[in-house]
């Protein structure tokens, strides 16, 4: 850390004189950079190509795995496995949309009309975390439960008759349902939307509000055309951070779902720890982690909001 | 119509306090079942009120050494991404060098990715390695996925960091280490700690990456999915329920803390 503190270097003319100027420790910078980085590319990156690598392995477990470049693993784990594929991007699409739709008001609440709640409230947004999810997401099970206080509200409102209609539920039950894995989902992935839309809000200056509404704006329009606007950076990192874990999940599914309710998450568990038929759990990974780059980038271009990161 | 009036001003309120509840439901559920006595295997349903769980915590067998597995591995991935994360972010924002938007990148990407595939990938580089699953392999996994979410906590807070206190502390004949230490660290300090209990809340719930490089490991999380499928004992639920109220109360004392300090100094 010694050049950290050294004195600054004279600015010379043509620097930017907005910029505080950065201190020219040659070497320090990589010194900093090195143990982190090395971690993770030996830790994140390397596992990656060893994986790429094996999904073009044929093999067995007894022989070995040798790379012959045999492309029709992922044809073959495409083939089998594209209902598990289309339901994780369901499934996780739909979550993050009711994540969206519940978590927007308790933003806006803590934001603007929390005023000494807030720091409470806060706190009981982020103290479950520390209680584990598994032990969370199993209590659902309870709620849930078939003849519970829930499903039987649900079913005297003949709630349960549309959504088994649409294929949501199945007959009296939630439980081991489309319905079930998608509420826990959304559950499970509450505060990672309510917190960087609760970020974004915050920094909005209440004064545009009083402006908007001395404009003659109604409250609709304001939230329309200043609110919702103005806490865009926070609606996209809370989709992604949302719909991405979401769509690698394996947990919900298993816990609240059922054979019917699997997701590609599932797959790759059950393939890679007790099929054992790496190459196939290595493609299904591989085709997973392409389609989420290739949707995020696009989300973020789309959305014009690429110094997010 | 003044009850539709009322309900039409109140509704953020009354909408966010319903979200409220969704997310508080469930911690509910696990503090109201800590005191059942169930009758199966499984604690799903409601049978009678008891506290025989809570006056025998570690009643279940590999419960307890779960949990302090978990509570091991949790303090030493907290220390390694601190350290590592606290060191990249000061030279992402107080240095210029080469190949930043790589280095950029490769902080970004493991948060972007499904953990699932982090799991599976790094299982392979484990099995090509020959590598003996367990203890080890779980924390280097864990020091790579709190790493980034560390890097983001403790850039963002030496951003807004006024660069000219540490040049009033050169300028008071401070040496380099001694402006490190009095100056710059003090001031870094409410980023690094919110990384580090980030890391350290990561790490301890994490499930699927710790699955997939376990080998026969068992970290609490491990335990809980496990019985899942054998059956559930109510201690699991007292464990969650401590946690719960050891975590409100220790953000609670945090800010009282911070508010007398604030308040002595005004």
């Amino acid at each position: 850390m010694a050049t950290l503190t050294e004195a600054p270097p004279p600015l010379s003319p043509t620097a930017p004189t907005q910029k505080p100027p950065r201190k020219r420790g040659r070497l320090t910078p990589y010194w900093l950079l090195l143990p982190g980085l090395l971690w993770l590319v030996v830790f994140f990156a390397l596992p990656m190509i060893y994986q790429a690598s094996t999904s073009v392995q044929t093999g067995s477990l007894e022989q070995g795995y040798k790379v012959t470049w045999h492309l029709a693993t992922y044809w073959d784990a495409l083939s089998a496995y594209w209902p598990q594929f289309l339901r994780s991007v369901l499934y996780a699409g739909a979550a993050t949309v009711l994540c969206l739709a519940l978590g927007y008001p308790l933003a806006y609440l803590i934001a603007f009309r929390a005023g000494r709640w807030r720091n409470l409230i806060m706190i009981l947004v982020i103290a479950p975390f520390f209680t584990s999810f598994l032990i969370r997401t199993l209590a659902w099970k309870t709620i849930l439960a078939d003849g519970g206080p829930v499903v039987g509200a649900l079913n005297t409102l003949h709630v349960l008759d549309v959504t088994s209609w649409l294929g949501w539920t199945a007959g009296d039950r939630v439980l081991a349902t489309p319905l079930a894995v998608v509420c826990g989902l959304t559950y499970n992935f509450l505060p990672f939307m309510i917190l960087p839309l609760y970020s974004s809000l915050e920094r909005i200056d209440g004064r545009l509000h009083e402006a908007a509404g001395d404009l003659y704006a109604r409250p609709s329009t304001v939230f329309r055309k200043v609110t919702f606007p103005l806490s865009m950076p926070g609606v996209v990192s809370g989709t992604l951070l949302t719909f991405i874990p979401a769509s690698g999940d394996y947990v919900n599914a298993e816990l609240l779902g059922s054979t019917d309710t699997r997701m590609i998450g599932n797959v790759i568990q059950t393939q890679f720890l007790r099929v054992l038929d790496y190459p196939t759990a290595a493609a299904l990974s591989f085709i997973l982690m392409a389609a989420i780059l290739f949707m995020v980038t696009f989300y973020i271009r789309r959305s014009g909001t690429e110094d997010l990161v | 119509m003044p009850f539709v009036n009322w309900l039409k001003r109140h509704f953020v309120v009354i909408a966010g306090l319903l979200t409220l509840a969704y997310l508080l439901l469930p911690n509910v559920v696990v503090t109201v079942f800590s005191f059942n006595k169930p009758k199966g295997r499984f604690n799903y349903e409601w049978q009678q009120f008891s506290t025989d769980a809570w006056k025998d915590p570690c009643g279940v067998a590999g419960m307890c050494g779960s949990l302090s597995l978990s509570l091991q591995i949790a303090v030493w991935a907290t220390l390694g991404a601190t350290l590592l994360g606290t060191m990249i972010a000061f030279a992402l924002v107080r240095y210029r060098f080469r190949a930043r938007g790589a280095v950029n990148s490769l902080i970004f990407l493991p948060m972007a990715m499904p953990e699932v595939v982090m799991a599976a990938s790094l299982l392979t580089l484990f099995l090509n390695l020959g590598a003996q699953l367990g203890f080890w392999t779980i924390l280097i996994a864990h020091i790579m996925f709190c790493l980034s979410f560390v890097v983001t906590a403790v850039k963002a807070r030496v951003m807004s960091m006024d660069p000219r206190l540490e040049q009033a502390a050169q300028d008071l004949y401070a040496g380099p280490a001694q402006t490190f230490l009095r100056v710059t660290l003090p001031i870094a300090a409410p980023g690094i700690a919110a990384g580090a209990l980030l890391a350290f809340a990561l790490s301890f719930d994490d499930f699927i990456i710790t699955n997939f490089n376990a080998g026969s490991t068992v970290t609490f999380p491990m335990f809980v999915w496990g019985s899942a499928q054998r059956g559930t004992p109510v201690q699991i639920n007292v464990i969650g329920t401590a946690m719960f109220l050891v975590a409100v109360a220790l953000v609670l004392t945090s800010m009282v803390i911070s508010n007398r300090r604030t308040k002595h100094k005004a």
